[in-house]
């Protein structure tokens, strides 16, 4: 989960009560002869505005697309989604704000959710937390954040590891996580949820 | 009895090839083969209720899409983001094909010719399996243009969320799959009338439309004998929190909830006893140990004051301070609030620092009937429900567990030695204490 900010007043939108500059005009759809877009991201994003019935229906995957490009949703990555898209950036970064997995602000490319609700909480999500921010120290490259429910508190206290779930956890198991992500390896193998049988089918077998 | 988790853990289910071996996408080609009125009124009387949370009548909720023809929409919420709640990432981690054979079967019932599977992106893996049985199943001639040679046409998508809470709640779904922010619209129109692109929309739960080919199968009567009484089939229930063996398991509705939490999930760790626990997921009013013997149904648990929801349970054990869940709960749902309805994005702001001030001991107890005010202003008072997800068990625990929060309020004014309580009464206070430079100039 993020924690919402709050600016003056409470409000949770950045520079709500400052003037408006009336002399400047507001953004417009980036032209595309002056806004150079990645021909294999132009293309991906093309594929899914292809899918709808309506084209804007494809800004979230697109703006995941534009931030797997770049790292993270930079005010050029939005432009050049906008770009392709044919909308404004103003209109992107609207949707990109209200969403947790785009990044807005610069971050790691590695994305390490760490499960910190109810149900991993009371199995020691929260050390977990803890450990993997210590572990990760102060790399650049890695995204350590605590995270709403993921769905997976069968093997909680659990994270997510660039999407791959592992659980359930103990805090020396963050360096191996870490040192995996840093190598480029696979996360903990045994401890994978894809690997897992149903708690249902074990109960089964000893019943 | 198993229906959705029969064979769940057989190597290669995922396949299409594994999951026709058993019999798959025949439910199907029955459905198709019935009348579109014939098959709702088959699905009305299996009296299969909503898996998501809200628990209505699949069939009626189909039944209420116009009949003329026109682009109609089905949208699959795999959005499921309710804490507690993990049942639908096994359902299309292991099983994908017997979602989408649902979900055609769904799109039949409903006349739909444009289906979506909305899943939250964390599942990105999950997604990934999806997409591949979505092309194997395209690939078979069961989605596309004239399934089977009848006049039923639907194309699939499958949609990635980017993370938000709230677009499991079906408007805001529906406007987060138009490419918007995640905010709830205004009940009516319902999706039914006017949903996904304006036009009418079904939406249903990865579970509820997974159990559409069993009940084709089965027929609706033997179907809805399974079960109790308004509470038919059999239901994946999530079990998590201080149990020894967390997961998944499929039961039939209406067994005993101390046999779900002790016989089936191991109970709480050794020497532990049940505080309290959610019996549909983070948002359903608690239960305490004295609940354990009524029966895991629709009826009984709104009978108790709670709900079954989601269908998942997370189990406090007493270890485990109620003010910790409470507060860990109140910020999560203060976070998540799009906040487009002032009571809940407020409310669930203030409330927070309530519990705040609680564990930290600056409180009184007139705090705590604050704090249960807020929570009444803030259910019913919104376009969804999500502030009355945190409004409903945070009045719960304040109703059974009042006396814990004083005396946590009491210890914890000690421990950080803040001094005498603040007076109760703050006016004749300040009437009696009138001296100095505060007395009337006379």
């Amino acid at each position: 989960m993020t924690e919402v900010r709050r600016f003056t007043h409470g409000s949770r939108i950045p520079g709500w009560d400052d003037a408006v500059d009336f002399s400047k005009d507001p953004a417009v759809v980036p032209d595309a002869a002056t806004t150079p877009v990645p021909e294999h991201l132009r293309a991906e994003i093309e594929e899914y505005m292809a899918r709808y019935p309506d084209f804007r229906s494809a800004s979230i995957p697109a703006l995941r697309a534009a931030q797997r490009e770049h790292g993270w949703c930079s005010p050029l990555a939005i432009e050049q989604t906008a770009c392709v898209m044919g909308l404004t950036p103003g209109y992107l970064t609207a949707v990109g704000t209200f969403y947790d997995m785009i990044e807005t602000q610069p971050s790691g490319r590695q994305a390490i959710y760490v499960c910190t609700n109810i149900s991993c909480s009371l199995r020691g999500g929260d050390a977990i937390y803890s450990a993997m921010l210590e572990a990760a120290a102060d790399d650049s490259d890695l995204n350590v954040r605590h995270f709403e429910c993921l769905g997976a508190c069968d093997i909680a206290p659990m994270a997510s590891v660039n999407g791959e779930y592992v659980g359930p956890l103990e805090p020396s198991d963050c360096a191996t996580i870490i040192a995996d992500v840093k190598a480029g390896r696979e996360v903990l193998p045994d401890k994978q949820l894809r690997r897992r049988p149903s708690a249902h089918t074990i109960a089964k077998q000893e019943s | 009895m198993e229906l959705l988790y029969k064979n769940i853990d057989e190597p290669g289910l995922n396949t299409i090839a594994v999951y026709e071996s058993h019999g798959g996408y025949q439910s199907l080609r029955k459905a198709l083969a019935m009348d579109r009125a014939d098959l709702i009124q088959e699905l009305e009387s299996s009296e299969l209720r909503g898996r998501g949370g809200a628990g209505f009548s699949m069939g009626k909720k189909a039944s209420f899409l116009p009949k003329d023809k026109m682009d109609k929409y089905l949208v699959c919420n795999a959005d499921e983001s309710e804490p507690g709640t993990f049942k639908d990432r096994e359902l299309m981690q292991k099983n994908p094909h017997q979602l989408i054979e649902g979900l055609i079967i769904g799109a039949h019932a409903a006349s739909a010719n444009c289906a979506f599977i909305y899943i939250r992106g964390e599942y990105d893996y999950v997604a990934d399996i999806l997409d591949a049985a979505v092309a194997e199943a395209r690939a078979a001639g069961y989605l596309g243009d004239n399934i089977l040679g009848t006049d039923q046409s639907l194309s699939l998508v499958v949609h990635r969320g980017a993370g938000a809470y709230i677009c499991g709640e079906e408007t805001a779904l529906l406007d987060s799959l138009e490419g918007k922010r995640g905010n709830p619209r205004l009940k009516p129109p319902f999706p039914a009338n006017q949903g996904l692109y304006q036009g009418p929309t079904l939406i249903n739960n990865v579970e509820t439309l997974s159990n559409l080919s069993h009940i084709v199968r089965m027929g609706a009567k033997a179907w809805s004998e399974l079960g109790v009484k308004n509470s038919s089939g059999t239901k994946v229930v999530s079990i998590s929190g201080n149990v020894q063996r967390p997961g998944n398991y499929e039961i039939e509705l209406g067994i005993k909830s101390r046999d779900l939490i002790y016989g089936l999930a191991g109970g709480p760790p050794d020497g532990r006893e049940v505080k309290f626990w959610f019996p549909g997921g983070s948002s359903a009013p608690i239960l305490t140990a004295e609940h354990l013997d009524l029966p895991y149904d629709f009826d009984s648990m709104a009978g108790a004051g709670s709900m079954l929801g989601s269908g998942a349970i997370i189990v406090i054990d007493d270890s485990v301070p109620v003010v910790d869940v409470a507060l860990k709960l109140a910020t999560f749902y203060r976070n998540e609030s799009c906040g487009k309805c002032t009571p809940c994005r407020e409310g669930t702001n203030w409330t927070v620092h309530m519990l705040e001030r609680i564990d930290s001991g600056e409180a009184t107890p007139m705090d705590l009937d604050i704090m249960a005010s807020v929570q009444e202003h803030i259910t019913d008072h919104c376009l969804c429900v999500l502030g009355d997800s945190m409004a409903m068990p945070i009045s719960s625990m304040i109703k059974y567990f009042r006396p814990e929060f004083e005396s946590h309020i009491e210890a914890a004014r000690h421990r950080n030695d803040l001094g005498a309580p603040p007076s109760p009464h703050p006016v004749e206070a300040v009437g009696s204490a009138a001296a100095g430079p505060y007395t009337s100039v006379a």
